[in-house]
């Protein structure tokens, strides 16, 4: 396959043979990771902008540490800091950044299709890191991936998200990604944070997260994400934990050899307890790896080829 | 030659006794096979070394450790490609320090893949020294490069192709010269 994609705005157009060419070479990046020099340099001359209008320290720090892998100037542009707070405009922001002529910006907006915006007036290539509720590409990538190298396969296997799924942009790319692999999808959480319409996408919903859990391979939990709530979606966090919490005694309906993730961060105790979080079971930390690894894998192949901009 | 033709300038017994009388010259000039290591290049250069290794423990009775290298991370003409090519995996699961290193690789041309094979193989370790062969070496170096071990030397227009079949069974390894054409696999 070759790779003509210029930006990865999202997984909503990406074909199953795109993600598997993205994996294939992620599995040759993690090689570079357990050398001692872990540098290679493949983007030598090349810059990679993270510009982060949102919190966040593991995709903008994985994001930043895959470029430095591979030899690529990674500059940070954090909003808090910046002229945004003098008032200036998204589009003004990145084509002041344009103009130093950067190959890749990696953009995460609390705005959904902000990414998409910008990718219509740059001639960089752009990555998006999370829009709105919309998509989180990468993440929905090292889910994948690391499902994959926990269990071989994807497709057939019964994957439970729980949580938050209203206001998840993981769930949305991870739908693409694991769906279009051909896994069993089970979305589950208070029925204020699962919309119905969610079933059109092939997965089942569900209100009971026993059902949800109950012989899966794979328990993707999600954080309550406190900072998108606007209203109040359930009555407390204590009584959410009660119910959509997954502790010892839910899991042990999920199949023997089932594994957990979290996109993270973690709230301990509310939607995944401490005993778990820390298990043998847990995948959590491999997907932080996995997801240096992807993201490797994204910037090599969007930072290549002569028409790449400048 | 003209057009379009196709030449076999080695044969599968062909390939056997230049790689053979090869894995002699390595053992002869490092005085036996201690402390060699052999890394392969990806992808033409993996089933020689392999070859390499198995001639070494027929001659004499040890194992050396055999690895592999893709060099793609490391072309210098990455920038200048119309796109990203495919990785292929490498794999050294061994230590290189101090070690005597024979990169195998199949057709030495420009030496540019070599330059690129030799950082990558620092980037793992800081060997006692780096020694090169190769099955085919065809001339037209674009750097200051140049095998210990040549299995054959073959002189070559730049419009020619070198092939080095080594996919699938022993018997049926060879090399081809051949006309370029665009159009690969005709």
């Amino acid at each position: 396959m070759e790779w003509k994609r210029r930006h990865v705005l999202g997984l909503a157009d990406f074909r199953v043979e795109e993600m598997e060419f993205v994996i294939d070479t992620a599995r040759s990046m993690e090689e570079i990771l357990t050398r001692d020099i872990k540098k290679v340099p493949a983007l030598r001359g090349k810059t990679a902008v993270n510009l982060f209008f949102e919190a966040s320290t593991r995709t903008r720090t994985s994001f930043e540490i895959a470029g430095k892998r591979l030899s690529a100037d990674v500059v940070n542009f954090s909003s808090a800091t910046s002229s945004v707070t003098k008032g200036e405009t998204l589009l003004d922001t990145a084509k002041n950044i344009e103009a130093m002529k950067p190959n890749i910006l990696i953009l995460r907006h609390p705005a959904s299709g902000a990414p998409h915006f910008l990718s219509r007036f740059v001639s960089c290539s752009i990555i998006n890191a999370g829009d709105g509720a919309n998509e989180h590409p990468s993440q929905g990538l090292l889910d994948l991936y690391t499902i994959l190298k926990a269990k071989g396969k994807v497709s057939g296997l019964k994957i439970a998200i729980v949580g938050d799924i209203l206001h998840s942009r993981v769930v949305r790319s991870d739908l693409h990604s694991l769906g279009r692999m051909g896994a069993k999808l089970w979305l589950c959480g208070p029925s204020t944070l699962v919309p119905k319409e969610m079933e059109r996408t092939g997965a089942r919903v569900t209100y009971d997260i026993r059902e949800a859990v109950k012989d899966a391979d794979v328990v993707m939990m999600l954080r309550i994400q406190l900072e998108r709530q606007k209203t109040a979606y359930f009555p407390s966090l204590r009584e959410y934990s009660r119910m959509f919490g997954l502790n010892r005694d839910v899991f042990s309906l999920a199949k023997e050899d089932a594994v957990i993730l979290h996109p993270g961060p973690i709230n301990r105790g509310v939607e995944l307890s401490d005993e778990l979080a820390d298990s043998e079971q847990s995948r959590i930390l491999n997907q932080v790896e996995s997801g240096v690894a992807v993201r490797m894998a994204l910037l090599y192949l969007l930072a290549g080829g002569h028409d790449a901009s400048h | 030659m003209k057009k379009g033709s196709k030449k076999v300038i080695l044969d599968a017994k062909g390939m056997e006794r230049a790689l053979s009388r090869l894995t002699h010259e390595i053992l002869e000039k490092n005085k036996g096979a201690e402390d060699l290591v052999l890394v392969g290049i990806m992808s033409g250069g993996v089933p020689l070394s392999k070859f390499i290794q198995e001639k070494i423990r027929v001659i004499e009775g040890i194992a050396v450790p055999a690895g592999y290298v893709d060099i793609t991370l490391y072309r210098d003409d990455l920038s200048r490609a119309g796109y990203q090519p495919r990785l292929k995996r490498t794999e050294i699961p061994f230590s290189i320090d101090e070690k005597k290193v024979i990169l195998v690789d199949d057709v030495l041309f420009t030496g540019r893949t070599i330059r690129a094979a030799m950082d990558a193989l620092i980037d793992f370790g800081r060997p006692k020294n780096i020694q090169l062969a190769v099955l085919i070496d065809r001339g037209h170096r674009e750097l200051p490069i140049r095998a210990d071990y040549v299995g054959r030397n073959v002189p070559t227009s730049r419009s020619e192709t070198v092939d080095v079949m080594v996919q699938g069974s022993r018997e049926d390894w060879k090399v081809m010269l051949n006309e370029f054409t665009p159009a690969k696999g005709e």
